[in-house]
């Protein structure tokens, strides 16, 4: 079943740029995909388009079955709550411990605290951080701060995982760890998982799909693919159905 | 119950952001304070000087002297008129004996005077009550018009002036009222939008868990809410116990024992009422024009 399906999607922004042109792509549950690309390619776009940051000018993006072009600003919440994003600056609240961090999202969504609590250990666990649930975020390391981040977008169990360059701010071993949960995730829960990175060793060991931007076009899908992007742009279009 | 549990936690963020904020919080009360003290200090002026005015209304009376020819047909014909003239409420002959006989009661020199005159000076008049005291002026001036009406009188001047300081005191506490809300409103969606600045994360962060739109404004509007709630409790106080004990020291008379103050109970109760909503309203607009502003979601 297709979770996503991206058809001649454009966004131009308001001062003219063309960030993404003319994309269309799908994606299965359960896939894991990454998008790469050179630095203001349209990564981060095509991404926002996913969970309606951005709306896109043209073309249409379903996301788990919501038309994402067509909803209103009021309803953006709806299809929040079925996907979790993860960001390059984590994005923690520096006031509230880690389990606060995490219970937050639930919280907000008005859960009864008897059901957030092992809803939050449970996603805390999975990202290894249980000996750390009372540390502030100033009182953890980056990959640990990054590791809230997931717990936090991962707690209310949603089909889609977005993370926009989560380890863009960590150190290659860092990396790798988080790379490990993001995987296990993915393995476990039939997440679907969508990351844009600038790593090439993490997308070369990984052997996931790859979709290859560039100026905002698409210009590669491959599975199991890897970090060559020049040459896809020597030889582009090699659609992936 | 999850719409219960939203609001629960988001009276609680409300209650932490303005001790968080306290200093801009104390602010925005203290402007709300002194906004609603004016506004019953106004209330009490108001209502007192409508209770004194409908008292004045009882004992404004115009006398209307007839000269010593009038003839019954004459007086038949001004009775008449008075039964449907405008403004009129009732009328009574006062003849030249009865008031003769209340002069001589009140002064024993006029008593003793008015014995040695075998004809009586004084004149027939009728005495009129009206309904509008601020019309007393032109209903007396109709009534001069008649050729057998030898004068009309009230306490011409006095009315006037009385209901002019009336009516001065009313526009003035209302105009700075007015301004004071609009400044207090403008002061608390200040503090609210501050608030919102400084949650910039958090709110970005609710966005995306998939907050509703109306689960991320509560907060905010229950802190102008809640502001000016606080606002109001001293004004509150004051009320209550300030008229009652100005009540209570004057024996509830100013001036003389004609003009009453409205009783305290349950007078100050209402006041209090209009002033707690006053003061929530104002707030709840304050942070709502703060809100439509700078959270644009
Ligand atoms: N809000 C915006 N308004 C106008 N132009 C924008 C906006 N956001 C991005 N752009 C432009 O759109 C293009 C694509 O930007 P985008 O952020 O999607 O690139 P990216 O691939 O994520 O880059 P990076 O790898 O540096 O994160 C760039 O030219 C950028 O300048
Ligand atoms: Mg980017």
């Amino acid at each position: 079943m297709k979770l996503i399906k991206v058809e001649h999607a454009y966004k131009i922004y308001k001062n003219g740029t063309t960030a993404v042109a003319d994309l269309s792509v799908s994606i299965d549950k359960g896939e894991f995909v990454f998008v790469i690309g050179s630095t203001g390619s349209g990564k981060s776009t095509f991404i926002k388009m996913l969970y309606r940051e951005e709306k896109p000018t043209n073309g249409s993006v379903i996301v788990g079955g919501i038309d994402v072009a067509k909803l209103r600003n009021s309803k953006v919440y709806k299809l929040r709550r079925k996907l979790g994003v993860v960001f390059q600056d984590y994005k923690l609240l520096p006031k509230l411990t880690v389990y606060e961090n995490v219970a937050f999202a639930l919280e907000t969504l008005g859960l009864p605290n008897n059901e957030i609590r092992p809803k939050v250990l449970k996603a805390i666990d999975a990202v290894g951080l249980k000996e750390k649930t009372r540390n502030l975020p100033n009182q953890l390391s980056g990959g640990e701060q990054q590791r809230v981040a997931i717990a936090r977008a991962i707690v209310n169990e949603p089909k889609l995982l977005i993370c926009d360059e989560p380890t863009g701010n960590l150190d290659p071993e860092t990396s790798k760890e988080i790379m490990a949960i993001l995987d296990k995730i993915n393995q476990e829960s039939e997440t679907t998982i969508i990351m844009a990175t600038h790593d090439k060793e993490l997308v070369n060991k990984m052997k996931k799909r790859v979709l290859v931007i560039e100026d905002g076009v698409l210009v590669s899908d491959t599975k199991k693919g890897s970090y060559k992007v020049h040459e896809s742009i020597k030889n582009p279009k090699k659609k992936y159905s | 119950m999850k719409a219960l549990r939203i609001l629960r936690r988001s009276i609680r963020d409300s209650f932490k952001s303005i001790f968080r904020n306290f200093s801009l919080s104390m602010a925005s009360i203290l402007c709300t304070t002194i906004t609603l003290i004016l506004v019953a200090i106004s209330l009490f002026l108001s209502y007192n000087v409508r209770q004194i005015t409908k008292t004045l209304e009882h004992e404004l009376t115009i006398v209307v002297y007839l000269s010593p020819e009038t003839t019954e047909k004459q007086k038949i014909e001004i009775e008449n008129d008075l039964k449907t003239m405008e403004n009129v409420s009732e009328y009574k002959i006062k003849s030249k004996e009865e008031w003769k006989a209340e002069m001589k009661k009140e002064n024993e020199t006029l008593d003793t005077t008015l014995e040695y005159l075998t004809e009586n000076p004084l004149l027939d008049s009728i005495i009129v009550t009206v309904d509008e005291v601020r019309n007393l002026h032109e209903t007396t001036e109709k009534l001069k018009k008649y050729d057998f009406v030898e004068s009309a009188e009230y306490g011409e001047g006095m009315v006037e002036n009385i209901l002019g300081v009336f009516d001065t005191i009313s526009i003035g506490t209302m105009s700075i009222v007015i301004a004071l809300v609009l400044v207090t409103a403008f002061l608390i969606s200040n503090t609210i939008k501050l608030t919102i600045l400084s949650r910039k994360t958090q709110i970005e962060i609710k966005r995306l868990v998939g907050a509703s739109n109306i689960a991320i404004k509560l907060p905010f509007i229950f802190e102008g809410f809640i502001l000016g709630i606080f606002g109001s409790i001293i004004p509150v106080l004051l009320s209550i116990y300030g008229y009652t004990i100005l009540f209570n020291e004057t024996g509830g008379y100013v001036f003389t024992r004609i003009i009453t103050l409205v009783n305290p109970f349950p007078f100050v109760f209402q006041v209090s009422i209009i002033l707690v909503i006053i003061g929530s309203i104002v707030g709840m607009i304050g942070s709502w024009l703060s809100v439509r502003k700078h959270l644009k979601i």
